[in-house]
């Protein structure tokens, strides 16, 4: 059951995706070019999709929160607070890497239904990334430790 | 602003936002793609089953909108595959070292006002705009 309703969330995930337009690179990336603002030639959209898509969360997870979740235990609301140098400096990363080609990973997941090389290569490395990521963890503390922290994520 | 589609950016957002809803609501997670498909590759991973359904259905989504007769139009990448290997190495890296991307911090995060998380997305947005800036109006213009 937690499988099938995962399936639709992601589902519905991928359609508000698709129907933003935020699928598209050139999309984002014109959020993103903001010296193009003097012209023109910006496009908000991104910012409307942040926007709405913050203001149903945020009611949702506001009703919620008091609340057990239907098919499991307790919600799982990320633990963490510390304003630390890993999420500073991975969040420098994934923006640098985020500009050059303008896909963050869930487009950049979704995108592979267009069976585009581009993406084929963007998703592997983004995979190796992220594996690069997990394996570095698991080195350098114990594997118990690299579990807490890997089920203790942000998103 | 010829190229805003603010009507089909809010249908979008707010489908996103009931996704991330919905998933709280009944497996009681965030909806955070980073988290999601980094839990399928790390092999200490011992609840794979909703991850893996959770991106088939967002696979599956644009290829329902093309039964449906939508267009899907394959994405517009640099020409270079070395710059795209290089920026997905760091998306990959960089999201897992900040515990989340535009989904996990952008929206889930920032929804419920984690200090964390609107920290993160700032600094990823402002250095996107600033790489973009530098690609666009530096080197490219």
């Amino acid at each position: 059951m937690r499988a099938l309703a995962s399936l639709i969330c992601g589902f519905i995930f991928g359609w508000g995706l698709f129907i933003s337009g935020m699928l598209l690179p050139t999309k984002v990336l014109g959020f993103l070019d903001i010296l193009a603002i003097p012209s023109g030639n910006w496009d908000p959209s991104l910012a409307v999709v942040m926007a709405v898509g913050l203001a149903v969360t945020g009611i949702g997870y506001a009703l919620l929160r008091p609340r057990t979740p239907l098919l499991e235990v307790q919600h799982q609301w990320p633990p963490q607070t510390a304003i630390d140098t890993p999420l500073i400096a991975g969040s420098v990363l994934f923006g640098v890497g985020w500009g050059l080609v303008g896909l963050c990973p869930g487009p950049a997941i979704e995108n592979l239904a267009t069976l585009s090389p581009g993406v084929l290569v963007f998703v592997i490395a983004m995979a190796i990334g992220m594996a690069a990521h997990n394996f570095w963890q698991a080195r350098s503390s114990t594997p118990g430790a690299s579990l807490a922290v890997a089920s203790a994520t942000d998103g | 602003m010829a190229n805003f589609t603010p009507i089909s950016a809010a249908i979008g957002g707010a489908l996103i936002g009931l996704s991330a809803v919905l998933l709280m609501l009944f497996n009681g997670r965030i909806a955070g793609i980073t988290g999601i498909a980094a839990g399928i590759l790390d092999p200490l991973s011992g609840d794979r089953a909703w991850r893996a359904t959770f991106i088939v259905g967002l696979i599956a989504a644009p290829l329902s909108a093309l039964l449906l007769g939508f267009k899907l139009p394959i994405p517009q990448m640099p020409a270079s595959y070395v710059t795209i290997a290089v920026a997905g190495v760091l998306v990959g890296f960089g999201t897992r070292l900040s515990n989340g991307c535009t989904s996990g911090h952008g929206i889930c995060g920032i929804a419920r006002l984690s200090p964390r998380s609107i920290i993160a997305t700032g600094i990823f947005m402002i250095a996107a705009i600033v790489v973009v800036a530098v690609t666009r109006h530096v080197i490219g213009g």
